[in-house]
C-alpha cells in the first residue's frame, strides 16, 4: 500500500517561549524546511525559523521611485511637450509647481506597491493550505502557537520527527496530511 | 439569521490560560490571548442588539435626508445652496475642509504612534482609522455636488483625452485630486493590512457557513505563519512611515486652496501649519466622540480605559494651543502687514455685522472653553466632561472653517461688490446628511468588523505580562 503523502508534522504550543525554543531547537537539529503560526507577531520567531530579513523594502523603494519619476513626467509632458501655452512668458518646466502631485504620486505608488508586495510575497490568497487539515489549527489564529516541520526537509523522517517534537513540551503534535 | 454564536466553536475556554496579564494603564489586569480574543468578537459574532438597530435607523435616517438635499440639488443646479458671487465658496468647501480634517487624526494615531513605539494606540488605532475613511469619504462627495456638471468630474483626472487639453497641473485644486485620492486610498491600504490577521480570526471563529465565507473570502488564507508575520509587521512600519508625511501634506494643500488665492484672510503663509494643527484638533475631538460611547456601548472599558481618554483629552489640548497660537498670529500678521485690506478683514472677522458673532461663537467652542476646561484632570478623566468639551472643540472647528471661507469672501477689495451669504434648507441638509452618512457607515463597521485590533490587543496582552514579569523574556538571538 502506497503511503498516504504528508505536508508535515506539527506541533503546538502553550506559550511564546515553547514555540521559540522548539524552533530553535529544531534549527539546531538540522532541519531547515518549517514554519511557525502564532496568533501575534512573535519577537524573534521568524529568526528562529531561519527568515530574518524581508526584501520588501526594496519593492516600495522601486514603487516610489517609479511614483516619483513618473508624476514629475506626467506633468512635464504635456506642459513642456504636450500642449505647451505661452501664458505671458512664463515658463513651462514650473519644476515647482509640479512637486505637489510628484509627492503625492510617490507615496501612492509605494504604499501600493508595499500592499501588493506583502500579497504577493506572502503568496495570499491561499484559498486552501493543509495546515488546515489539523483540526486544532483554527487556534493559530486565537491563542495558541505552533511549529510545523515539513515533509521536503532533506532530513524528514516521520517517526524522527514526531520523537524530536514531542520532547519540545508540546500541548500535542500531529501528522498534518496533504 | 441565526446568530453567529462563538461559544461553542472549538476556543481556548475550555482549557485555563497559560498566564493572564497582570494588567497597565492602558488594559485592565486580568486578561489573556483566549479573553481579548473572546472579548473583541464577541462585539460582532452575535445576534444584532436592539440597541444597535435603533442607532442604524437614526444614522440612516440622516443619510436620508442627504440623499434627499443632493437630489434636489443634481435635479435644480448648484444655485439650491446659498451661493452666488461674492461667496461663491460656502458650506459645500466648508463641509470638505472639516470631514478632511477629521480623518487626520485617525492617521496620525495609527501611523505617527506607530513610528513612535507608543503602546496606547493599540485599542484606539482600528476604529480611528475607520472614522479617517469614512471622513474622507464624506469629505469627498463634497467637491464632487459642488461642481456645476458633475458627470463631468473625471476632467479632473490626467487621461488622454480626443481634444488633447489636461488638467492645470499648476492649481492647487487639482493638487487637491491627487493629495485627497492618494490619502484615501492609503488609508484604506493600511485599514486593510492591519485588518487581514483579525479577518483570519473571525473566519475560525464564526459558527455561520456565511461569516465563515464572508470573512475566510477577505482573510486570504491568512495563517499567522511567522514569515508572514514578518513581511506584515515590514509592511505597516513602511506604510506608517508613508502616511505620516502624507498626512502632513494632505491639509497642507487643502490649505493651498486659500493661500494660492489673494482674497484677504485666505493669502497667508502660516496656512499649512495651521490648517494641519487644526485638523488633528478636529480629528482628536472626533476620536473621543467616538471612543465614549463605543467603549460605552460595547463594554470595552477594559480596553478603551480612562487613561486614553486622559491622553487624548491632552493631544486635544496641545493641538488647540497651537491653534489658538495661530489664531494670534493671524491677527498680528494682519495688523503688521499695514496692509489696509488684510486690516478691515480682521477687523470685521470679530467686530464685523456681518459674521462677527460667529467669529465670537468660534473662538468661545475652540479656545475658551477646551483651553480653559482641558487642564483639569478631573474633566479629562471624566466621560460625559470630555465629549462635551470635544463636541464645542469640533462644532468649534467646522465654524472656524467656514469663517475662514465665506468671512474672508463676503467682503474682499472693492465695497461695490461685498454680499452675504445665507444657508439655504438643502445647505443644512446636506450638512447635517454628511454626519448621517458617516454616522452609518460607523455603525455598520461597528456591525462588521472587529472595532479594536485584536492581534495588537494580544501583543499587549504579552507585552504588559513581560514587563511584569508575569511571563519570563526570551532573548533574541
Amino acid at each position: 500500500m502506497a503511503k498516504r503523502p504528508i505536508y508535515g508534522v506539527m506541533a503546538e504550543f502553550n506559550t511564546t517561549k515553547d514555540v521559540l525554543h522548539a524552533a530553535r531547537r529544531a534549527r539546531e537539529e538540522g532541519y531547515r524546511r518549517m514554519d511557525a503560526y502564532s496568533p501575534f507577531p512573535v519577537e524573534g520567531l521568524s529568526e528562529a525559523i531561519g527568515f530574518p530579513h524581508s526584501r520588501l523594502p526594496v519593492i516600495t523603494l522601486i514603487g516610489g521611485l517609479i511614483g516619483c519619476f513618473g508624476g514629475f513626467f506626467l506633468q512635464y509632458y504635456p506642459n513642456v511637450m504636450g500642449f505647451p501655452l505661452d501664458i505671458g512668458g512664463k515658463p513651462f518646466d514650473s519644476w515647482p509647481a509640479f512637486i505637489p502631485i510628484t509627492f503625492e504620486l510617490t507615496i501612492l505608488c509605494a504604499g501600493i506597491s508595499t500592499v501588493v508586495g506583502m500579497i504577493w510575497l506572502n503568496k495570499l490568497p491561499t484559498p486552501y493550505h493543509p495546515v488546515f487539515n489539523v483540526p486544532r489549527f483554527q487556534l493559530a489564529s486565537q491563542d495558541r502557537f505552533f511549529l510545523c516541520i515539513q515533509s521536503k526537509d532533506p532530513q524528514f523522517e516521520i517517526d524522527a520527527v514526531v520523537r524530536f517534537l514531542k520532547d519540545l513540551n508540546p500541548r500535542e503534535v500531529n501528522v498534518v496530511p496533504v | 439569521m441565526e446568530p453567529l454564536d462563538p461559544v461553542d466553536s472549538p476556543v481556548a475556554q475550555e482549557e485555563p490560560p497559560a498566564f493572564v496579564s497582570p494588567g497597565d494603564p492602558f488594559l485592565a489586569p486580568g486578561h489573556s490571548y483566549a479573553s481579548v480574543t473572546r472579548d473583541i468578537s464577541g462585539t460582532v459574532l452575535r445576534k444584532t442588539q436592539r440597541g444597535w438597530w435603533i442607532g442604524f435607523a437614526v444614522a440612516i435616517s440622516l443619510f436620508l435626508v442627504l440623499n434627499f438635499g443632493i437630489t434636489l440639488l443634481f435635479a435644480i443646479g448648484v444655485g439650491e445652496f446659498g451661493i452666488n458671487i461674492p461667496v461663491g465658496w460656502a458650506f459645500a468647501i466648508t463641509n470638505f475642509v472639516w470631514w478632511i480634517g477629521i480623518g487626520h487624526a485617525g492617521t496620525l494615531i495609527s501611523a505617527f504612534l506607530l513610528l513612535m513605539r507608543q503602546k496606547w494606540r493599540t485599542s484606539i488605532n482600528r476604529f480611528a482609522e475607520a472614522m479617517t475613511i469614512f471622513a474622507v469619504m464624506c469629505a469627498g462627495m463634497f467637491p464632487f455636488v459642488h461642481m456645476g456638471r458633475p458627470w463631468l468630474f473625471y476632467w479632473l483626472f490626467p487621461y488622454p483625452d480626443t481634444m488633447g487639453v489636461w488638467p492645470q497641473f499648476r492649481s492647487p485644486l487639482v493638487w487637491d485630486v491627487f493629495a485627497v485620492s492618494t490619502y484615501f486610498t492609503i488609508s484604506l491600504l493600511f485599514w486593510y493590512v492591519g485588518l487581514l490577521p483579525d479577518f483570519a480570526t473571525f473566519r475560525d471563529r464564526a459558527k455561520h457557513k456565511a461569516g465563515k465565507l464572508i470573512y475566510g473570502f477577505f482573510s486570504m488564507g491568512w495563517r499567522g505563519s511567522a514569515r508572514h508575520w514578518k513581511r506584515h509587521e515590514v509592511c505597516s512600519l513602511l506604510l506608517a512611515g508613508l502616511a505620516t508625511p502624507l498626512v502632513v501634506s494632505v491639509h497642507t494643500v487643502v490649505s493651498f486652496d486659500f493661500t494660492i488665492a489673494i482674497v484677504p484672510g485666505w493669502h497667508s503663509t502660516i496656512f499649512p501649519p495651521y490648517f494641519v494643527a487644526g485638523a488633528i484638533y478636529s480629528g482628536f475631538a472626533m476620536v473621543i466622540m467616538l471612543a465614549i460611547p463605543l467603549r460605552k456601548w460595547y463594554q470595552l472599558e477594559d480596553y478603551i480605559t480612562i487613561r486614553h481618554l486622559n491622553n487624548m483629552g491632552k493631544l486635544l489640548l496641545a493641538t488647540g494651543m497651537i491653534v489658538a497660537y495661530s489664531y494670534v498670529m493671524e491677527a498680528f500678521m494682519a495688523l503688521y502687514s499695514a496692509d489696509k485690506f488684510e486690516h478691515s478683514m480682521i477687523v470685521d472677522r470679530f467686530f464685523g455685522g456681518g459674521y462677527g458673532v460667529v467669529g465670537w461663537i468660534l473662538l468661545s467652542c475652540n479656545l475658551f472653553i477646551p483651553m480653559t476646561t482641558l487642564w483639569s484632570h478631573r474633566i479629562r478623566t471624566s466621560t460625559v466632561g470630555l465629549f462635551i468639551v470635544a463636541t464645542f472643540a469640533q462644532c468649534g472647528m467646522w465654524l472656524e472653517r467656514f469663517v475662514i471661507i465665506v468671512q474672508s469672501l463676503h467682503r474682499d477689495f472693492t465695497p461695490s461688490s461685498w454680499g452675504m451669504f445665507y444657508p439655504t434648507p438643502t445647505d443644512w441638509m446636506i450638512l447635517f446628511g454628511s454626519l448621517g452618512l458617516f454616522l452609518t457607515l460607523f455603525y455598520l463597521f461597528a456591525r462588521l468588523l472587529p472595532s479594536i485590533s485584536i492581534f495588537e490587543l494580544r501583543h499587549l496582552v504579552h507585552r504588559t505580562a513581560e514587563e511584569a514579569g508575569v511571563i519570563e523574556a526570551v532573548e533574541a538571538e
